[in-house]
């Protein structure tokens, strides 16, 4: 099925409007509906309120999930999303996009008991979403201590910390690349997953706080040196998350029609009418991830015709979920395993590619078996990964780093004194927004205490 | 956000919430536990005279579930303490010690003779507590000894009990009631006149919880033979509600001040028993069932309702529902309402119009113009309530006042003017007015 060719074709098939806007915005409504008020009370009242709760331990940022249920059930909302949001100040974002299925969700008891575990997203989304509707305040500002803090990056992990520093008493600036705060939240996760512009309300809500100076299309590295800002703060963090993408290396991807994934998606993030965007008829996704789910039904619910994936190993090695496969596969998308790229082909524009069949060998290396098979594409969207780019400032002087990403402590400081790291940026942190809020306030904590403790720490490596 | 400090009879704690004498008050681990996850306070399990009793080794407890397995009621056979005074009376000076701003009392059941209370008050009064409760309420066991219920079911009793206690002790005294009476004031009346500084109630219900479908012998049982026991929970809560506002509104009794127990689960219970007149509250059975870290949700959401009703204090609370409390012949039968069903939010169950047909007064459709649809019929609708509470959709039917016009069902016309029963010209007894 895999090998069917189609002769002839010189044109590319690449072309706005393949579904019309209003089919496009169904299929681009919230794909996790939130509970009403009576099935949210169902669904509270099937937490066992575990002792020790495997939920709350499988949080990557701690929250009280039995605590804030409780408040649900005893129709406390304000509570409940206090409860949520102490811990996790990204607390609705994290409702809507967390892969829930591996982290909270898999630990709760009643997978065991029915098969079924509570609905601990849904239930957190119930419980946060009054907060930006209404506005409600839920935390505020320690005395001011007239320490200054540079941020840079807006992401999850920028925002996670700035928020606990102003909420701490610190005057924060932030400085971010882009135009929106919000890093990959407005950028990059998929549109259906975070609708009617919330990224924008959350990021409101957190600067409602107050002490967070925005400095918005400010890049470390052009606009502003890490050197400048030492100089200028008390401590700085580094967020800046990913801002380079991995090549493939494979002759012809210099192509039309061979793009980056996360380009395509905060295009499509961005675009007031979707259905301008051009969609290709064939499209071939390759990567095994997040990313690269979510382009390829992306791009299904644009109306591209044929959407395969193409992993280089097998399921289970897809840093993407399970439930994600499914929900590639129930899209009528083609996952393919065992098989990398070896060619691009076309005249100017993309036609086909050519992958050639992998195994992996007895020592976990990749080897290709030298058998190979060609897709038909208009467009490839590589998704395999992004790294930390060179010409961010992060490489400037004498940081150290480790898998080409910011060496951190347990603390989240770097190797210079004063500097500390979190989110994607950093080394060994598993690329997930609620990751990258729990650094931002790990790194938050370990700020304020230096901050306070007014610590001369002359080897920042010490434990 | 709101202050929850409590000030009781003198006694202070950072919040209302305190441990009911039971299981959680057994020994300084529980307590020290409690008082870390924030609980206001702790009336010690229940000191006795040594030697200390026996407990059975079987099932002590039982309980009634939903579906969802959530505890609805609980029973038990549970005596006092089942360790030595001087034990209990070292680690209520070290807890006491350990934690200055909570607020901890030693429960007391001892025997009718004024000399036993000559020689325990002054004894656990030393240890550096803040009061004395009176246990009057056990209903099983102890009072086959005479004691617990036993007294607390005669006034007589009560007070002479109380009086001891108020003779010996400097600190204030609460005298716990048991709600197996059939008129909860006379108790009451009798722990003011022997002194008591407040009451506090409910102890538990007799009960049996069930029959074993195997053995066809009562269960719990313990080896083949059960006892009575003692209910709590979540069910008793609206008989403990009943009584504490009878005691805050009655005049012999008005103005005692009332510690509230029974069943008290969330913050929204807490409302209940300070609205009705408690100025202070106990827990027992919820922290038995999930642990101390509940005080989380009642101290979080009873400040915040306070926030919401624009209230700083409990104290603004306390007793605010007590006047809407009467008798049921000033209730105004001239007043009218009728239910109303939300076409939008009706999911056409059904329950409402089966339950009507079935067992009140015939006031709902089921079929209107050959289509599934349920209607009330206001000639048919005695305003009764029944629908509403079945209803599984919340604020789908509600009950609406009849403000002007006539009552299809009686005919008569709705007036603003109030009449209730003892001026009803039904009534043979009726007052005449004029
Ligand atoms: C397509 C895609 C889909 C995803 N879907 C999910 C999902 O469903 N669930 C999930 O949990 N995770 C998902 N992730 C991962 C998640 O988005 C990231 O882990 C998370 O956003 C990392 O946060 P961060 O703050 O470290 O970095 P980012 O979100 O990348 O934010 C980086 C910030 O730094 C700024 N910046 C960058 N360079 C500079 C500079 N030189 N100077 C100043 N500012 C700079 C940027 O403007 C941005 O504000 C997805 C990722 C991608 C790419
Ligand atoms: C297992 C158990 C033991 C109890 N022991 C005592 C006791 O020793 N002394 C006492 O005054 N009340 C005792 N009680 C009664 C409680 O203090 C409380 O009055 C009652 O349970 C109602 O409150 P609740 O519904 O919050 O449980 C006991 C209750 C239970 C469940
Ligand atoms: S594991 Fe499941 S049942 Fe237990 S507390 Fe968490 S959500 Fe509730």
């Amino acid at each position: 099925m895999t090998q069917d060719k189609h002769a002839n074709r010189c044109s590319p098939d690449v072309r706005p409007g393949r579904l019309d806007a209003a089919t496009i915005e169904k299929n681009f409504g919230d794909i996790r509906p939130p509970l009403s008020p009576a099935a949210a009370l169902v669904e509270a009242d099937r937490c066992y309120f575990c002792h020790d709760a495997p939920c709350t331990n499988a949080c990557p940022t701690g929250i009280d999930v039995p605590a804030f249920i409780q408040k649900i059930r005893s129709h406390n909302l304000p509570g409940s999303a206090h409860t949520i949001l102490r811990e996790n100040i990204l607390g609705g974002m994290c409702a809507r996009v967390c892969p829930t299925e591996v982290l909270c969700e898999e630990a709760c008891v009643r997978n065991g008991s029915e098969g079924g575990p509570v609905r601990i997203g849904l239930l957190q989304r119930y419980a946060t979403d009054p907060v930006y509707e209404q506005g409600l305040p839920v935390f505020e500002r320690a005395p001011e201590t007239g320490k200054r803090v540079a941020v840079v990056g807006g992401g999850p992990a920028g925002l996670s910390a700035a928020h606990r520093l102003a909420m701490l008493g610190h005057a924060v600036e932030m400085f971010c690349r882009d135009a929106k705060l919000g890093g990959l939240n407005e950028y990059g996760i998929a549109a259906y997953k975070t609708v009617n512009d919330f990224a924008q309300r959350e990021v409101d809500f957190i600067l409602g706080i107050g002490g967070i100076d925005v400095r918005t299309g400010m890049s470390l590295g052009q606009d502003v040196s890490l050197a400048e800002l030492q100089q200028r703060f008390d401590a700085v963090l580094l967020a800046v998350g990913l801002g380079d993408t991995n090549e493939l290396g494979v002759p012809g991807e210099d192509l039309d029609g061979v793009q980056n994934a996360v380009d395509y998606i905060a295009q499509l993030r961005q675009a007031g009418d979707k259905s301008e965007l051009p969609v290709g008829r064939r499209v071939v996704v390759i990567g095994g991830g997040m990313t690269a789910i979510d382009i390829a039904v992306q791009n299904r619910r644009l109306g591209a015709e044929r959407v395969d994936i193409v992993y280089r190993r097998g399921p289970d090695q897809m840093s993407a979920s399970g439930h994600e496969q499914e929900l590639a596969k129930s899209e009528g998308i083609v996952l393919h395993h065992w098989a990398r790229p070896v060619a691009f082909r076309g005249d100017n524009w993309l036609r086909e590619v050519e992958f050639e069949r992998t195994r992996q060998e007895a020592d976990g290396r990749l080897s290709g078996t030298g058998e190979t098979w060609t897709l038909d594409a208009d467009v490839v969207f590589r998704a395999v990964g992004q790294t930390l780019s060179d010409d961010d400032g992060t490489s400037a002087g004498s940081m150290l780093r480790a898998g080409g990403k910011i060496r951190v402590d347990a603390r989240r400081r770097t190797s210079i004194p004063g500097v500390w790291a979190a989110g994607d940026c950093v080394a060994g942190h598993d690329d997930l927004t609620v990751t990258a809020v729990q650094d931002g306030k790990l790194a938050a904590i370990d700020i304020d205490r230096w901050l306070r403790a007014n610590e001369e720490d002359a080897d920042p490596w010490q434990t | 956000m709101a202050d929850l400090s409590s000030n009781f009879l003198g006694i202070r704690s950072p919040n209302p919430f305190w441990l009911a004498s039971a299981p959680p008050t057994d020994k300084a681990y529980n307590v020290n536990r409690a008082f870390e996850a924030g609980w206001g306070g702790a009336v010690w399990k229940t000191l006795g005279e040594d030697p200390p009793i026996v407990n059975v080794s079987g099932p002590r407890y039982g309980a009634i579930h939903s579906n969802e397995r959530r505890v609805i009621g609980f029973n038990n056979i549970e005596l006092i303490t089942d360790r030595p005074l001087a034990l209990n009376l070292e680690e209520l000076r070290q807890v006491k010690k350990d934690w200055p701003d909570r607020a901890l009392l030693a429960s007391v059941m001892l025997p009718m003779n004024e000399q036993a209370w000559a020689t325990c008050i002054p004894m656990i009064e030393d240890t550096g507590i803040d009061g004395f409760e009176l246990n009057f309420g056990c209903p099983h066991g102890m009072s086959e000894r005479g004691m617990g219920a036993a007294v607390g079911q005669v006034p007589d009793y009560i007070r002479m009990a109380t009086e001891w206690a108020k003779k010996f002790a400097r600190v204030p005294v609460i005298v716990k009631l048991t709600p197996n009476v059939a008129n909860i004031l006379p108790p009451a009346i009798a722990a003011a006149a022997g002194g008591a500084d407040a009451v506090s109630l409910i102890n538990t219900i007799n009960s049996i919880m069930r029959v074993d479908y195997d053995t066809l012998t009562m269960y719990p049982a313990t080896d083949g033979l059960g006892s009575h026991g003692g209910y709590c929970g979540p069910a008793v809560k609206p008989i403990a509600l009943h009584m504490v506002a009878e005691i805050a509104r009655h005049p012999e009794t008005r103005g005692l001040p009332i510690s509230g127990i029974g069943g008290i689960t969330d913050w929204r219970d807490a409302v209940d028993f300070l609205a009705l007149g408690a100025s202070n509250l106990q827990v027992c059975t919820a922290a038995m069932v999930y642990g101390f870290r509940i005080i989380d949700d009642l101290t979080d959401g009873l400040a915040r309702f306070l926030d919401a009703k624009g209230m700083t204090s409990i104290s603004e609370l306390v007793g605010r529902a007590v006047p809407s409390v009467t008798d049921w012949k000033f209730l105004n039968l001239n007043y009218v309402e009728k239910a109303h069903i939300d076409q939008e939010l009706c999911i056409k169950c059904g329950r409402c119009h089966i339950v009507c047909e079935d067992a009140s007064h015939q006031a709902i459709t089921d079929m209107v113009d050959g289509k599934r649809r349920f209607e009330v019929i206001d000639a048919e609708c005695v305003g009764c309530n029944l629908c509403t509470s079945v209803c599984p959709v919340e604020g789908c039917i509600s009950m609406r006042p009849l403000r002007e016009g006539e009552d299809p069902r009686t005919g008569r016309p709705v007036t603003a003017e109030k009449l209730n029963w003892t001026a009803h010209p039904n009534n043979p007894m009726r007052k005449q007015t004029d």
